[in-house]
């Protein structure tokens, strides 16, 4: 197990900038997600922790070693893949054993740590398999195996869950969890999922364009976050945004909509903002604005409404109650005292 | 079953509603080609191979007089020997060579369309055109083998290449090989691109250097494709016949001499046909082994095959 630190790494293809210099710190056992919409350079930046890709710029060290120039197989990482990447032609006992085999471990040795792993991840029944007579969660969990099997000090997981099922998916993730809080191996992983990486993660690292936007505890990044982007990101459904501009403690928008604040506005004044609101922390009742019903769309356990404002735009709110408004029907609207942010309406900076 | 059916309405209305007469209605045409093109010409050489026709005469069946004749008949074991010789040997060479051509060929090179395209050009080029090219490079006088290997002052005389029966046979071999690297390089090539990437990046993290990256994920993952395109090659090399007859003709004293080629010298150049045909069906044993070499020896592997067990 160890620490890693990665130093205003930056990555290039050709001309194309992917990475303009992140830093992450990653403490010894934590579990840190890397998470942001396809493009960002997460999976690039996971690529280069392993060292299937060339570091342009920077630093990344491993257990305070710099392995800029260190080949992957010295690096002791493990890797997930997306696709598993299973060799298909060896069964899951030599699929696991493989790393162990190319070290010319003993075969005793080999034998019992993969039926360890096996009996970790319940693939014990299965070790005779090939990998095309296996479900995708037993794919899954045989990529994990072979990882865990060289007890490596990083564990690099690259989307994992992505070719599962939504329920797999579920039962999949806390699986993981589980496994991070057993072997307590540092481990990085990347998703687009953001409820993945709220669910899972220790740590999460908002990317966007290349650049971190925000990292920090889960929680944190849902109560605290530090742009428009992280606030529309992090959190499902997404954050509502409208934009408007301070008046007094009134945020007023287009087509006279007026909301009342209980932020202190008092060096805002006349300044354009975007306020945010996530769909939960909206109640009925007066004192707020109207808005008219569009849809609605009960789940059972909540029901989501979708709505439009005077101005045009449309906003979501998501309630325990079941509420079973008609369309068109107009409703009173507030968002909870102190759950409403406000963001820089040029920048998108918290404010 | 319709036929019985008192009121019937016309026949061809009849068909359309019937599966089994429709199937075999659309299966026609192949069956047609099938039986003229491909049955009754191997069923009339067979036949021909237990008759004495001569071209001009026709014959009567003797039973298997012309192979009793070919048992004692040093030429023929010769042609036989030659043949396993010229198909082994080529057939290993263009087996290491091609597969060495698509490993190089799969890499990120510059330029690798034209590359890819250049090895391909044997294989474009008519046989019997590359032939004669060859035939100008073994000619005794005025090759350019031997011109360059004097000029470089590594031999004194020129060197005999169709003229002595070992260097004949290496001489055809060789363009054989020539000849059949494309198409082994081309399909193993294609069969390297379907390894997937992530493989090779999941080999590296766990250790394995370029050779382990070969021995155990590249190899293994192109056993399918290798068992196919070898099964091929073999085939191919084994009837070769145009290289050897522009070549040598068999020659010198039959040091070359392969079955398709004494089969027509015998059959067609010699007028009988009975016996040329009894060579050419002496091939088939050879054939049929090859596949079932390579059907059950080679294709099937269990980690191919789907569902439980």
């Amino acid at each position: 197990m160890a620490a890693v630190d990665i130093r205003d790494v930056r990555k290039a293809f050709g001309a194309a900038q992917i990475l303009h210099g992140v830093s992450i710190d990653i403490a010894d056992g934590e579990f840190v997600i890397l998470v942001g919409p396809s493009g960002c350079g997460k999976s690039t930046l996971l690529r280069m922790i392993a060292g299937l890709e060339s570091i342009t710029a920077g630093e990344i060290a491993i257990g305070g070693r710099v392995v800029n120039d260190v080949p992957p197989k010295e690096r002791d990482i493990a890797m997930v893949f997306q696709n598993y990447a299973l060799y298909p032609h060896m069964t899951v006992a030599d699929n696991m054993g493989f790393s162990l085999k190319l070290k010319k471990a003993p075969q005793a040795d080999i034998a019992a740590r993969v039926q360890q792993a096996a009996g970790i991840l319940g693939l014990a029944p299965y070790l005779d398999r090939f990998p095309r007579q296996l479900s995708g969660g037993q794919r899954q969990r045989v990529a994990m195996g072979r990882a865990i099997v060289r007890d490596p000090q990083v564990f690099l997981f690259d989307e994992p869950l992505s070719n599962l099922d939504a329920k797999l998916r579920v039962a999949m993730r806390a699986e993981v969890k589980e496994l991070h809080q057993r072997l307590k191996t540092t481990t990085v992983y990347v998703t687009h999922d953001q409820i993945e990486a709220m669910t899972m993660a220790d740590k999460i690292v908002v990317m966007h364009d290349g650049k971190v936007e925000q990292m920090g505890q889960p929680l944190e990044l849902y109560d605290r976050p530090q742009n428009q982007f992280v606030a529309g990101f992090i959190g499902s459904p997404a954050m509502n945004f409208i934009p408007g501009r301070i008046d007094g403690s009134t945020l007023v928008g287009s087509d006279d909509l007026r909301i009342g604040l209980d932020a202190d506005t008092a060096n805002l004044q006349g300044r354009d903002v975007v306020l945010g609101v996530r769909p939960e922390h909206l109640v009925l009742g007066e004192g707020g604005f109207t808005a008219e019903v569009v849809v609605v769309e009960p789940t059972g356990s909540e029901v989501q409404i979708n709505a439009r404002l005077a101005g045009g735009a449309e906003i979501v709110a998501v309630f325990r109650e079941r509420h079973m408004f008609k369309p068109g029907e107009k409703i009173g609207l507030k968002p909870l005292p102190g759950l409403v942010h406000l963001f820089d309406a040029a920048t998108g900076q918290r404010l | 079953m319709a036929s019985s059916v008192p009121a019937s309405p016309p026949l061809l209305a009849r068909l359309e509603q019937s599966r089994l007469g429709l199937g075999i209605l659309f299966m026609l045409p192949a069956a047609v080609l099938l039986l003229v093109f491909l049955t009754y010409p191997l069923g009339l050489g067979v036949w021909l191979g237990f008759t004495d026709e001569k071209i001009g005469r026709p014959g009567i069946f003797i039973g298997l007089e012309n192979y009793e004749y070919l048992i004692d008949d040093s030429v023929f074991w010769l042609a036989v020997f030659n043949t396993l010789l010229y198909t082994t040997v080529a057939s290993g060479l263009k087996f290491g060579l091609g597969l060495w051509l698509a490993l190089l060929l799969n890499e990120n090179l510059p330029f690798k369309a034209f590359f890819r395209a250049v090895v391909l050009l044997p294989w474009v080029v008519p046989t019997v055109l590359s032939a004669i090219a060859f035939w100008w490079i073994y000619d005794a006088q005025f090759s350019i083998l031997s011109w360059v290997l004097m000029q470089a002052g590594i031999i004194d005389t020129p060197i005999n290449f169709l003229g002595d029966p070992n260097n004949a046979r290496a001489s055809v071999i060789a363009a054989n090989v020539w000849r059949g690297i494309p198409f082994v390089a081309i399909t193993l090539l294609a069969g390297l691109q379907t390894i997937p990437p992530s493989l090779y990046e999941a080999a590296t993290l766990d250790g394995a250097g370029s050779w382990q990256r070969f021995r155990y994920v590249t190899f293994p993952l192109l056993t399918p494709i290798i068992a196919i395109v070898m099964t091929f090659s073999v085939l191919f090399t084994f009837t070769d016949f145009q290289l050897i007859y522009v070549l040598t003709r068999g020659g010198p004293v039959n040091a070359t001499h392969l079955m398709a080629t004494l089969s027509f010298q015998r059959g067609i150049s010699g007028g009988n046909l009975g016996e040329g045909a009894a060579i050419a069906v002496a091939m088939i044993p050879f054939l049929l082994a090859a596949i079932l070499f390579s059907y059950f020896g080679l294709q099937r592997r269990r980690w191919q095959q789907g569902g439980d067990n």
